[in-house]
């Protein structure tokens, strides 16, 4: 094979270029639908792709349908996790199962609407959307500035409506600095670091060939990857909501945030926070969520975390914030496998409790207890304070992964885990 | 050439695809659209892109991907050392300190500094070298290993197959190379670099598939221990597992029963070579016994 063959019609020579058109096969209407549906399911699909799709249809027999078919998937679909939906819609277009794939990623199962409608979540929404609810007492401006300091320390369960609503502009100022590690890239530097060659030269070289001063480059640091995983089971529902408000800030102002919400399941909901509109972004987000409010199954869900996500979500030493109050169902001694394998991979491992806020409380809680041992900091998170507080902590995370010590548990050694 | 017969000259050297592979790397081939594997570890991605260079007798160029990679590795960095013995003879060879701040000074400089010859190519430049007689097959390998400031210069590569390089201008293709990219998944990658690809998931392969390349890869093995050791495979995939076992570890694996040599396949012989075919000490300990006698049993039945 020659070179000019191959910059011709492409590395393949061949005799019969393009025959037929789009049109050849299925009506150029019901290629055009279908991309359209695909993209109306959430499918990454641009001017580009259609354009692609239709150029490719003319390498193939688009009335053999399994052309059709591959030729759409090569062209259309660019995520793994988007194959069910294409499947899918095209055997709803096209006809017949579509192809009988190995493996085939399960479809997430059907959301029931009517479950979704006893949610705390919708709730709360409902709350937001009433006008009458919205009127409540907006505090006067110089209240505000005092209700403010009540607010830091006022546990979040036992705040009504109103506050909660302060809180939550409240929460919107916080800044969540999460601590920076070394990347490997190198920024221009002036005493320290290597030398940076290439702008030694072209300096020397703007001045008619000498060197005047070196240049320098020194590693940039950039911030970790933040990995939430929220626990929105029943115990938690009091605290759920103004989590859910404050991991929509979180992800807005730090965009490599991946969210994870669970109960009896997991649920990934980054992409849902990352909608700027907090209404509608909670909303989309309790669309997702179908146990709201249910059991909690902690160690089961890390387990489905670590096969399905893990690998993705925490490369790049990765801060991993954990918010539950350790209410396992679930075997304690799963739990703190689970958790072992979790902190392996992490960077940094943080454990909010939202109980520890309380007087005398101590983690004695099924599974908290053996889950402590791998986690890095144990906080609060019930009140404004804590939530400052854990700004700070993040922000002083070393930049070496410290060997993890066996945490002191303060229990009293007779009594007995139930 | 047709999807049938670029998937049969591909199992010519040894490749074996499905269908579904063979219309992923036509349409690349023939649109000269970069092509985007991503697939779990072990299912013949790499592997691919050495096939095709053999294929089309053509180099095979090879970036491996890594955290940090930058241009000066990637795709091209200035000889620095060479610059600077140009830059001090030069200097030398003007008459007195005047000349530094001379008319035409920096611009003599920039000349006998950036020209090709102080070029040092590295592998993405070399692929579009117009030097080179015909297309080689560009692989960048594990992309997701890399961040995402490399992804975005890939972009301009990727899209009209030119690099530009500032001192010197910009360096266009004249031969389109075959370009594959590979990535394991370890974080997705951004839209704006698939859109400009193929993509393509490689999936397991289906049992009979993957029966013809163990057949292939390992021809000493015994029919009958073939179809049990790929069932055997198949069942462990089905397992709750931090890794599943690839391709490459199904061949790897039947290699070890062919040189073991056992009439029959049977627990204790799985079970002693059980670190072939899982990489995790968690995952050989969850399978290990019991369970592997079962899924034994039950890859043997007739």
């Amino acid at each position: 094979m020659t070179g000019a063959a191959m910059t011709g019609a492409g590395p393949i020579p061949d005799g019969d270029g393009p025959t037929a058109g789009p049109t050849a096969g299925a009506p150029l209407r019901d290629l055009v639908e279908f991309t359209r549906a695909l993209r109306d399911r959430g499918l990454p699909i641009g001017i580009d792709h259609g354009a692609l799709f239709a150029q490719a249809l003319a390498y193939v027999d688009p009335l053999v349908r399994r052309d059709l078919y591959l030729v759409a998937r090569a062209t259309l679909v660019s995520r793994r996790d988007d194959l069910a939906v294409f499947d899918e819609l095209f055997a709803r277009f096209f006809g017949g199962p579509a192809a009988p794939r190995p493996q085939a990623t399960p479809l997430a199962p059907r959301h029931d609407r009517s479950e979704f409608f006893k949610t705390a979540l919708v709730a709360y929404m409902a709350e937001r959307v009433d006008p009458s609810a919205r009127e409540v007492e907006v505090p006067e401006h110089h209240k505000a500035a005092s209700g403010h300091e009540l607010l830091q320390h006022k546990d979040f369960a036992a705040c009504t409506p109103a506050e909660l609503e302060a809180i939550a502009r409240a929460m919107r100022e916080l800044r969540l600095d999460v601590a920076l590690r070394r990347s490997r890239r190198r920024v221009r530097s002036r005493r320290k670091g290597q030398l940076d060659l290439r702008r030694i030269v072209r300096d020397a070289a703007r001045r008619g060939g000498r060197v005047l001063a070196l240049a320098r480059g020194r590693p940039k640091l950039r911030r970790r990857p933040l990995v939430v995983l929220a626990d929105i089971s029943g115990s938690m529902e009091l605290y759920a909501r103004i989590v859910l408000q404050f991991l929509h800030g979180v992800t807005q102002r730090y965009l490599r945030t991946e969210t994870f919400v669970f109960g009896t399941r997991l649920t990934r909901i980054t992409s849902q926070l990352q909608i700027r509109q907090i209404d509608a972004a909670l909303d989309h987000a309790g669309r997702a969520i179908v146990d709201f409010a249910g059991g909690t199954r902690i160690a089961e869900c890390l387990h489905a975390f670590d096969r399905r996500y893990a690998r993705r979500v925490l490369g790049r030493g990765a801060v991993v914030l954990i918010i539950s109050d350790g209410w396992e169902t679930g075997d304690p001694a799963q739990l703190g496998a689970e958790m072992r394998r979790l902190a392996a991979r992490a960077h940094r491992v943080v454990w909010l409790n939202p109980l520890l806020g309380r007087k005398g409380y101590s983690p004695q809680a099924r599974g908290m207890a053996s889950a402590l041992v791998h986690v890095d900091d144990f906080l609060p998170i019930h009140d404004l304070q804590s939530l400052h507080e854990l700004a700070a902590a993040l922000a002083r995370i070393p930049r070496r992964k410290s060997a993890r010590q066996p945490r002191h548990v303060h229990a009293p050694k007779a009594e007995v885990q139930r | 050439m047709n999807r049938q017969a670029l998937a049969e000259q591909l199992a010519a050297h040894g490749y074996i695809v499905d269908d579904a592979l063979a219309m992923s790397v036509f349409l690349a081939l023939r649109m000269q659209r970069p092509l985007f594997l991503e697939g779990a570890p072990g299912v013949g991605k790499t592997l691919l892109a050495s096939v095709l260079a053999e294929l089309f007798d053509t180099q095979l160029i090879r970036l491996q991907c890594y955290e940090g990679l930058d241009l000066a590795q990637a795709a091209y960095e200035w000889n620095y050392p060479r610059q600077l013995l140009a830059l001090q003879a030069q200097t030398r060879g003007e008459p007195g300190p005047g000349g530094a701040g001379g008319p035409g000074g920096a611009d003599a400089a920039t000349d006998v500094l950036y020209r090709e010859a102080f070029l040092l190519k590295r592998p993405l430049l070399q692929a579009i070298d117009a030097a080179a007689v015909r297309a080689p097959v560009l692989l960048i390998d594990e992309i997701d290993r890399a961040d995402e400031e490399f992804e975005s210069f890939l972009l301009e590569l990727l899209g009209d197959f030119q690099i530009t390089i500032p001192e010197l201008g910009t360096v266009k293709a004249v031969h389109r190379p075959i370009v594959v990219l590979t990535s394991n998944r370890t974080r997705d990658v951004h839209d704006a670099l698939k859109r400009r690809c193929l993509y393509h998931w490689i999936d397991y392969p289906a049992f009979e598939l993957e029966l013809e390349i163990v057949r292939r890869k390992v021809p000493a093995l015994a029919e009958h221990l073939r179809r049990h050791v790929v069932a055997f495979v198949h069942r462990l995939r089905g397992e709750d597992l931090s890794k599943l076992p690839g391709v490459a570890e199904t061949v790897d694996w039947a290699e070890a029963i062919s040189h073991l040599g056992p009439a029959a396949l049977d627990a204790p012989t799985a079970d002693a070579t059980l670190g072939l075919l899982l990489k995790y000490h968690d995952d050989i300990e969850r399978m290990r016994g019991a369970r592997v006698a079962q899924l034994i049993a039950e890859s043997v039945r007739p």
